[in-house]
C-alpha cells in the first residue's frame, strides 16, 4: 500500500470513503511524519498530537454513521497566524508568549465543521512580515528542498514558510496560509507547491492576526491544485464578524479543476519582465504561454502601467496599517510584559523586547508615514497610486482579458542568512515585486509549479484573476499543471 | 525626504518603542533606505485621483446596534499578564 501520507486530500477522501484507510490511521502516519522531521525542518511550532488523534477518532465515528464531512479526516497544519482555541497561537511573535486565546478564528472553525484535523501550528515570519521565515522568533523554517549535489539549506520562503515546508515534505495533506503582500504564493513557488490567494472578502479575516487589514487573505497552501481548490472551497465563507467578508455563494472550485481552457483569453504584461530577471525565469514564462496556447488559450499582450509603483506603494500602506494593528501588543492584556517605572516605560520596554528586529522596523516607518505632516505625502499619495494600479487591472478585464500570466517570484529560493538580503531590507522586499500588485489591487492569485531550476529548485508561475473568478484560475492552472508536472523534493532528512 | 536621529528617537517614542542610542545609527540607516525606496512614488501623476478607501466594491455592512455576546469575563483575563477580580492590572496610572 503507499504510504499514507504521499495521498493527495482528493486521494485520502477517496480511500477513505472506500475505507480502505482509517482517519485514525492517516492521522498516525502524520504524526510519525512529523516527529522524524520536524527537528531537522523546524516547520512546525506547537504539535498537538492529543487533539489530532481526537479528531481523528470523530472523524472515523462519523465516517462509521456515513456522515462525513466535506474534509473528514484530512490532517492539516495551520499556520501560527490563526486563532485556535486553547492551542499555541503567537503569530511566532516573542510578545505573544504563552497566549491560548479562548476562540477559534472562522476559516479555521469552517475545516473542523467539515471534519478536518488539526496536526498543529505551522512556522511562519512574525507577524507575517518577511519573505523567507527568517522573522520568526522560532528561527527559520529550512526548505525541504536543496540545489542538486548540494547540502546548503535554503529558506522556504515566507511568511507563510512553514505551511509551504509542512506541504512540500508531507507533514501535513495541506495547509492554511495567509497573504499580505505575497505570502501564500512565495514560498508555494520556492517549495513547489500550489497556493491560492483568493480575492479580498472571499475568506473571513476574523480570528486572523491582523498585519494590513485592507490588504489581508487568507488562503489555501496545497500538493496539486485540485486539493487548492479543495481546501478553498471550506475555507471560503461569508461571516457577519468580519463587515469586509462578501455576501456571495462559494462556488464549487473543484469542479473547475481540469474544466477546458479553450478559448480563454490570457492576459501577458509587459512591465513584469523586469530589469536583470533571470534567464531562466523568462524561460519559464515563455514554456508557460506554450503550454496554454497547446490547450487553446489565446494569448494577449497588455499592459499594466503602474506596475513597478506597487511595491513602494505598498511599502508605505502596508507598514503604516501594521504600526495601528498592532498598537495592541502593550503588555497588558495577553502576552508578554516586561516591567517598567510607569506605564509607559513598561509599554515601551514590552514592545522592545517582544518585536523582532523586522516588526520593530515596519512599526516605526508606518508610525512615520502616518505621523503630522507627513499623511498626505506619503498615505494618501500611496492609496491614491493604489487606485491607479487597480485600474489598470480593470482596464484589462474590461478588455476582454480573462487572466494573467506571470512569472511568481524573480529568482528560485535563495540560502538561509543570505548575506546581500541581511545588509539591505530593500532587496528582501523586491521578492513581492510579482505578487503584490495582487493585494494591492485585492484580486485573486494562484502559484502553481512551472519547473525546475538549472540547479534543481522549484519555480512557480502566478495567475492572476477577475475579482471574484478563482475558478478561472484553477482551471487556468491545472491545465499549467497538468502540461508542467508535479514537484516533490528528494528527502533528506 | 529623510530621516535623522532626533526622528527616529521621536518616531520610536511615538511608536512606543525603546530604541537605545547604540541603535539608533542603525535604524536611521534602514529607514533611509526604505524612504528612498518608496521616493519614486514621487513620479507618479496623482491629480484628480481618488485615494482608494475600500478594494472590493461593496456597500459597508451594518448590524443592529445589540447585545450578542457576554458574560465571558474569565475568557477575557485569562491570558493576561496581571489580573485581579477580572481586572487588569498595570503600574499606577494616577497619582
Amino acid at each position: 500500500m503507499t504510504e499514507p501520507t504521499a495521498l493527495t486530500i482528493a486521494e485520502a477522501r477517496d480511500a477513505l470513503k472506500a475505507k480502505t484507510l482509517s482517519a485514525g490511521e492517516l492521522t498516525e502516519a502524520y504524526i510519525s511524519a512529523i516527529e522524524a522531521a520536524n527537528g531537522a525542518l523546524n516547520a512546525y511550532v506547537a504539535v498537538t498530537p492529543d487533539k489530532a488523534r481526537a479528531m481523528a477518532k470523530a472523524s472515523d465515528e462519523r465516517i462509521a454513521k456515513g456522515e462525513a464531512g466535506a474534509l473528514e479526516g484530512i490532517p492539516l497544519g495551520i499556520k501560527d497566524l490563526f486563532a485556535t482555541e486553547g492551542v499555541h497561537t503567537q503569530a511566532c511573535s516573542h510578545i505573544l508568549d504563552k497566549f491560548e486565546p479562548r476562540y477559534e478564528s472562522t476559516v479555521t472553525s469552517n475545516l473542523w465543521s467539515a471534519g478536518a484535523v488539526m496536526l498543529g501550528k505551522l512556522n511562519m515570519d512574525e507577524f507575517a512580515m518577511g519573505s523567507s521565515n527568517e522573522t520568526s522568533y522560532y528561527g527559520p523554517v529550512k526548505n525541504p528542498w536543496r540545489k542538486t549535489g548540494s547540502n546548503v539549506d535554503l529558506v522556504p520562503g515566507g511568511s507563510s514558510g512553514g505551511s509551504a515546508a509542512a506541504v512540500a515534505a508531507h507533514l501535513c495533506a495541506g495547509a492554511t496560509a495567509t497573504d499580505t503582500g505575497g505570502s501564500i504564493r512565495q514560498p508555494a513557488a520556492f517549495t513547489g507547491t500550489v497556493g491560492i490567494k483568493p480575492t479580498y472578502g472571499r475568506c473571513s479575516r476574523w480570528g486572523i492576526a491582523a498585519f494590513a487589514s485592507s490588504l489581508d487573505q487568507a488562503g489555501p497552501i496545497a500538493r496539486d491544485v485540485k486539493d487548492a481548490a479543495i481546501l478553498l472551497k471550506t475555507m471560503a465563507s461569508t461571516d457577519a464578524k468580519d463587515t469586509t467578508s462578501v455576501d456571495r455563494d462559494v462556488p464549487d472550485y473543484e469542479a473547475a479543476v481540469g474544466r477546458s481552457v479553450k478559448g480563454l483569453k490570457i492576459g501577458i504584461p509587459k512591465e513584469y519582465r523586469v530589469e536583470r530577471m533571470p534567464e531562466e525565469i523568462e524561460a519559464l514564462w515563455q514554456k508557460g504561454i506554450e503550454w496554454l496556447k497547446d490547450a487553446g488559450a489565446e494569448i494577449v499582450d497588455v499592459s499594466l502601467p503602474h506596475t513597478k509603483y506597487a511595491l513602494p506603494a505598498y511599502y508605505i500602506v502596508a507598514p503604516a496599517e501594521a504600526s495601528s494593528n498592532l498598537a495592541r501588543y502593550d503588555g497588558v492584556r495577553y502576552g508578554l510584559r516586561v516591567p517598567g517605572e510607569n506605564i509607559a516605560d513598561m509599554y515601551e520596554k514590552t514592545r522592545a523586547a517582544g518585536f523582532g528586529r523586522e516588526v520593530k522596523r515596519r512599526i516605526m516607518i508606518g508610525t512615520y508615514v502616518l505621523s503630522a505632516g507627513y499623511y498626505d505625502a506619503y498615505y494618501l499619495k500611496a492609496q491614491k497610486v493604489r487606485t491607479l494600479i487597480k485600474r489598470d487591472f480593470e482596464t484589462v478585464y474590461a478588455d476582454g482579458i480573462d487572466a494573467l500570466l506571470t512569472p511568481a517570484t524573480p529568482s528560485a529560493a535563495f540560502g538561509i542568512a543570505d548575506q546581500d538580503m541581511a545588509s539591505d531590507p530593500v532587496k528582501m522586499y523586491l521578492n513581492d515585486i510579482f505578487t503584490v500588485t495582487v493585494n494591492m489591487a485585492g484580486l485573486p492569485g494562484l502559484a502553481v509549479p512551472g519547473g525546475l531550476s538549472q540547479d534543481g529548485l522549484p519555480l512557480g508561475l502566478q495567475l492572476i484573476g477577475r475579482p471574484f473568478d478563482e475558478e478561472t484560475l484553477f482551471s487556468v492552472g491545472s491545465a499549467i499543471e497538468k502540461a508542467a508536472g508535479r514537484f516533490t523534493p528528494k528527502k533528506w532528512w | 525626504m529623510s530621516v535623522d536621529a532626533a526622528t527616529v528617537r521621536r518616531v520610536a517614542k511615538l511608536a512606543r518603542i525603546a530604541v537605545s542610542e547604540d541603535d539608533v545609527p542603525a535604524i536611521e540607516t534602514e529607514l533611509n533606505a526604505i524612504l528612498g525606496f518608496v521616493e519614486q512614488l514621487g513620479e507618479v501623476d496623482v491629480a484628480d485621483v481618488e485615494p482608494m478607501t475600500s478594494v472590493t466594491p461593496m456597500a459597508m455592512k451594518k448590524r443592529k446596534d445589540g447585545v450578542t455576546d457576554g458574560d465571558k469575563a474569565d475568557d477575557i483575563v485569562a491570558n493576561a499578564p496581571a489580573s485581579e477580580d477580572h481586572f487588569f492590572m498595570v503600574p499606577k496610572v494616577v497619582e
